[in-house]
């Protein structure tokens, strides 16, 4: 147990001394709240449905994280852990490949979440972010939304070869769905039939859920999202076992 | 002493697809001892270390350590044996001592990795990130990661390769010291040099198979490898006074080098006694010792680097 707390200590240490994983988590979502806002501001709007341009995107903008840490971080650093040949040397000490597994993930929830809340504070101070909703219910949805997405990235670690692999399978996932899946782009601005497409992009139903629990919607209106992204966690996660190696 | 092996190897087989690794190897490892797997690249010295060490599953045969299966029951035995891989790394900007931290924390006892640091030598790097050590540095963390929890066998795996001869025998030195503490400690190398001066006995492989077994002395000797004399000569040397000393059993000469082999110690001083009695000049004399080298060419008809596989 000593060992675990020490390996995510040391994991957090190293995800601070790469400047760009903490530059798209931390401070990539307060640019685009300051662009966005800027630009449109956070006036109500008929639109939005009396909310700002703010209010409705902090929840897209926090799926962005997450699947950036997902897709471009923990794919791409699970895979080279395996290619390097640090798991092989892990191998050797008693700690179990599960732990190396939960180090990660720990780490990586951590700093999405935080990346999450500098997101609501700046928004708040600057911009008076309107919130109806409850605070479980938005962490309960980032939790289920980010854990179902690093699942998703473990798959990518586990299927890739090498870790250049999947560093460009991550990318092939990542850039459609923060284009398509309204984390960037509100599916307000999109034609009816592609608003349906979108929803086989694993990222939708996060911004979905996300985004209901932010205006205070209740989890019942939201039981699609849910069902999706909790059969991809646990689809996620068998797959990751399965296909986890150590070299 | 075969009751007290720590190591036992018996009919040990390891293929990869078509590719027979270790072809039903067996050997025992005693407490205490320096045992050497020497061979050239190819040869299945890794694949066997790493049987042994329980990161890849024999074939065949039957692997023991510490009377433990390294499959089975590798939870009992990681923590009692520390292993340096001839491929892994760390992470790139983990510091040397964030590593050893680390790795200490993941062993139920704690252990103090200071005096450590100071012994290998890393003392003044204990800042530096993984990816900013040179070679030999790499090698002595992997070292001290190795011993971090004062583990009973060390298992080192081309430990000296990528090292220039002064980090070499640095690390030559280190593992003297780590048997003084009373360590089992078994090795591979492609270095004849470093088995003979460091393994008290070693097992020669040759394509997945134990070509010769023993003390490196006893090898040579056994195997009747002849000593050589070489010297060049400034006149033409008279063969018949040379060849004819009861320690010499054969002499040749190329152009002005003349080569004389035989075998016993008294060799040279028979030679230069002869030769200075004779009143020829000579100049150049050194001694070549047979070595591994001699012996694995002996064995299997090809030199060390013949026998390396692509
Ligand atoms: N993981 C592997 N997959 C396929 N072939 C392997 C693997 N590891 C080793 N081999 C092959 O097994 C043989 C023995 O390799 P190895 O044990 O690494 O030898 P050594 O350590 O003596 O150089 C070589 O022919 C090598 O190509
Ligand atoms: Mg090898």
């Amino acid at each position: 147990m000593r060992g675990l707390w020490k390996l995510m200590w040391v994991e957090a240490k190293l995800f601070s001394r790469e400047p760009m994983l903490g530059f798209f988590t931390l401070v990539f979502p307060l640019m685009m709240l300051f662009c966005f806002g800027g630009i449109y501001g956070n006036e109500p709007n008929d639109y939005f449905g009396g909310l700002g341009m703010v209010d409705v995107s902090v929840a897209g903008w926090t799926a962005l994280v997450i699947a950036t840490s997902a897709f471009m971080s923990l794919a791409v650093s699970a895979a080279a852990y395996r290619e390097q040949g640090i798991l092989r040397r892990l191998r050797l000490t008693p700690l179990s490949p599960l732990a190396v597994l939960a180090a990660q993930v720990a780490v990586l929830f951590v700093m999405t979440g935080l990346g999450m809340l500098l997101l609501i504070i700046a928004a708040k101070l600057v911009y008076g972010l309107r919130f109806d909703g409850s605070a479980l219910s938005v962490a309960g949805a980032f939790a289920l939304g980010a854990l179902s997405m690093f699942s998703l990235g473990f798959v990518v670690a586990g299927l890739a070869p090498t870790a250049r692999v999947a560093q460009v399978v991550g990318m092939v996932l990542f850039f459609p769905m923060i284009f398509l899946s309204g984390a960037t782009i509100p599916l307000q601005a999109m034609q009816g039939a592609i608003r349906n497409y979108v929803k086989i992009l694993p990222l939708t139903h996060v911004v979905g859920l996300l985004r209901g629990a932010w205006l205070g919607e209740s989890w019942g209106q939201h039981l699609t999202e849910v069902a999706v992204l909790s059969g991809l966690l646990v689809v996620g996660v068998l797959i990751s076992l399965k296909t986890f190696r150590w070299e | 002493m075969q009751n007290d092996a720590v190591v036992t190897v018996a009919d040990l087989r390891k293929v990869y697809g078509p590719v027979t690794a270790v072809d039903e190897i067996s050997f025992g490892v005693q407490r205490g001892e320096i045992f050497g797997l020497i061979g050239p690249n190819g040869a299945g010295k890794t694949t066997t270390i790493e049987c042994i060490e329980g990161l890849r599953r024999p074939d065949g045969g039957r692997v023991e350590v510490l009377g433990l299966d390294p499959q089975r029951e590798g939870d009992s035995l990681r923590p009692r044996i520390g292993g340096q891989l001839q491929e892994s790394a760390l992470q790139d900007r983990l510091r040397v001592w964030e590593a050893l931290d680390l790795f200490a924390s993941l062993y139920g006892k704690s252990v103090d990795w200071e005096p450590l640091l100071d012994h290998l030598g890393l003392a003044a790097s204990r800042n530096t990130a993984f990816a900013k050590l040179s070679g030999g540095q790499k090698q002595r963390l992997f070292v001290a990661l190795a011993l971090v929890h004062d583990p009973e066998i060390v298992l080192l795996d081309e430990l000296t390769t990528g090292l220039d001869p002064q980090g070499r025998r640095g690390v030559w030195e280190l593992i003297a010291d780590i048997r003084k503490q009373g360590k089992t400690i078994v090795l591979t190398t492609h270095f004849m040099e470093e088995a003979e001066r460091l393994c008290d006995r070693v097992a020669v492989l040759d394509r997945g198979k134990i070509v010769a077994l023993g003390s490196p002395e006893a090898l040579i000797r056994e195997l009747g490898e002849e000593s050589r004399i070489v010297f060049s000569i400034e006149a033409g040397l008279d063969r018949e006074s040379v060849a004819n000393l009861p320690s010499v059993t054969r002499v040749e000469i190329i152009g002005e080098r003349a080569i004389v082999h035989g075998h016993s110690e008294r060799m040279m001083v028979e030679v230069v006694n002869a030769l200075s009695g004779a009143g020829f000049r000579f100049r150049d004399f050194r001694t070549e010792q047979p070595s591994l080298e001699d012996v694995f060419l002996r064995l299997t008809g090809r030199s060390m680097q013949e026998g390396e596989e692509a």
